[in-house]
């Protein structure tokens, strides 16, 4: 079956160092860092106090939630995921349905790790006190995972798919091959993807608990977050949300859409927990497999690659995945494409790292350039051994990418990797 | 607490819920919270919190199935409120 052209026609981001496209943009490709201390986790004896969230004035929900939503409203995943979701809707110069026809061939895929962790607090609470009746009917839409697709499916009036995915970190990329493999095939003209992860204490504990959240940061939190380099020591929690218009090449054009990038095609799959992998860590053979999938599905060939958004944490796992690269392109030296992590400036936010990323993935490729990383001047020995050190800028580079891979890693050992090219 | 100043409050709580601005307008003991101000039935509930958490009282289940008019509600609180 002959598989259908797809193209990015729109983008919307709520990052800790950006609450639009526009200053997102100028923010990655300045270096600049949001992962901020944060003091409710000193209180609460956290190892870890700071994170990369966003930051916004409660008001500014107006431009995005009617009163009736408003009210009760404390779901942060749920406040990101729509404000990135309408402005990704928006900037696509799709309209808002004010029919009472649904929209058949538009849909949502728009993923979340778990959603409403404080809105489930707040329930816990009153349960446990015997007042369940005063949860009010806003509980439950703030706390099922699929709330996020349900809100922005509802806003919008889509009538195609409207859902929710999970798979851990690698969540955001995956949503974005689900949209792609269902317009692909024809099942959908248009989707808004993406993904969500809400904020805060709730969030975050448990990774704190494990221990792979540096510590020794509290006072430098913008020095934190340093994948690939000798002093890595854990990744910075991150939240907030990415989201992308993805369309049919044909139906793009007929409504003279402006074209941010194509999607080639992708891959997901899982190491089963074997061979190395496990709940929490990557069977590497599994990585590379997702990866020359993903380029054989893209149908092109590894030198096509001109660079690489990696998933990249900041833990001693950045060596494994470079070595993955390498072995997966059969690239290393000064043959492997350029390398980044967006980690470096924002954390990792979890459910929404692959969505956020792919957004500035996607922009790289638009605006023509290559985002530095920062934190990243005390190259790992282990990785200078693989590729060569100006593969990995640490400044911005005025470089024209022509594809860019960018790939996503979750507990479970499960993969994702997409290929974008700029469109032409 | 006279007839009027509940109208006033009742119509302060539910504005937010309601979909017919129309409705609003012309609000009266006999307007239908559903058919005349199109409010979401799974608003209702919230409806009640409201008139709990701004009169002080609290409302049973069977009280709470007949607060679907101005004028049941406008009840509802007054017996509630004589009883506190």
């Amino acid at each position: 079956m002959n598989k259908r052209r797809v193209v990015i026609t729109g983008l919307g981001v709520v990052s800790p160092n950006g609450m639009n496209v526009s200053d997102f943009n100028a923010a990655i490709q300045n270096g600049t860092s949001g992962v901020k201390y944060i003091e409710e986790l000193n209180e609460l004896n956290f190892s870890c106090q700071i994170a990369g969230y966003p930051v916004y004035k409660k008001d500014y929900l107006n431009n995005y939630f009617n009163q009736i939503q408003l009210r009760g409203l404390n779901a942060s995943g749920v406040e990101y995921g729509v404000i990135a979701g309408l402005d990704a809707w928006r900037n696509a110069k799709l309209s808002v349905n004010d029919s009472d026809t649904p929209l058949w061939d538009a849909g949502v895929i728009f993923g979340t790790g778990i959603l409403g962790v404080d809105k489930f607090r707040e329930a816990i609470h009153k349960v446990d006190e015997g007042k369940v009746r005063r949860l009010g009917s806003n509980t439950v839409i703030q706390t099922m995972a699929s709330g996020i697709s349900a809100f922005l499916g509802g806003m919008l009036g889509c009538g195609n798919i409207v859902t929710t995915n999970s798979s851990a970190c690698s969540t955001g990329t995956e949503a974005i091959l689900m949209a792609y493999d269902r317009i692909a095939a024809g099942n959908a003209d248009i989707i808004l993807t993406g993904s969500t992860s809400d904020s805060g204490p709730y969030v975050w504990g448990g990774f704190d608990a494990m221990r792979i959240l540096p510590y020794k940061y509290n006072d430098n939190p913008t020095q934190a977050s340093r994948p690939m380099s000798t002093t890595a020591s854990g990744f910075v929690p991150g939240s907030g949300a990415g989201a992308l218009v993805i369309e049919s090449l044909e139906s793009a054009q007929e409504r003279g859409a402006d074209i941010y990038a194509e999607i080639l095609g992708g891959n997901v799959n899982s190491g089963g927990q074997r061979n190395g992998g496990s709940m929490t860590a990557p069977n590497s053979e599994a990585v590379q497999q997702c990866i020359k999938k993903a380029i054989h599905n893209a149908g092109i060939q590894a030198n096509d690659i001109d660079a690489i958004n990696g998933h990249l944490t900041a833990t001693t796992k950045d060596s494994t995945e470079i070595q993955n690269w390498c072995e997966a392109l059969d690239r290393k030296g000064t043959d492997f494409p350029y390398i980044n992590s967006l980690k470096s400036m924002i954390g990792h936010c979890l459910a929404a790292s692959g969505s956020i990323e792919s957004v500035a993935t996607i922009l790289q490729l638009k605006e023509n350039f290559i985002f530095g990383n920062i934190n990243c001047d005390d190259l790992h020995p282990d990785i200078a051994a693989l590729i060569a050190r100006d593969k990995i800028p640490t400044k911005t580079l005025d470089f024209s990418p022509n594809i860019i891979a960018k790939a996503s890693f979750g507990f479970g050992d499960v993969n994702a990797c997409v290929i974008f090219k700029k469109y032409r | 607490m006279n007839n009027e100043e509940l109208l006033s409050k009742l119509k302060t709580i539910i504005s937010p819920y309601v979909q017919k601005q129309e409705g609003l307008n012309n609000l009266s003991e006999d307007t239908d919270f559903i058919k005349d101000l199109e409010i979401n039935s799974a608003n209702l509930v919230d409806v009640v919190l409201d008139v709990e958490d701004e009169f002080d009282i609290e409302i049973d289940n069977d009280s709470m199935e007949k607060m679907l008019t101005v004028k049941a509600s406008i009840a509802v609180i007054e017996e509630k409120l004589a009883a506190k």
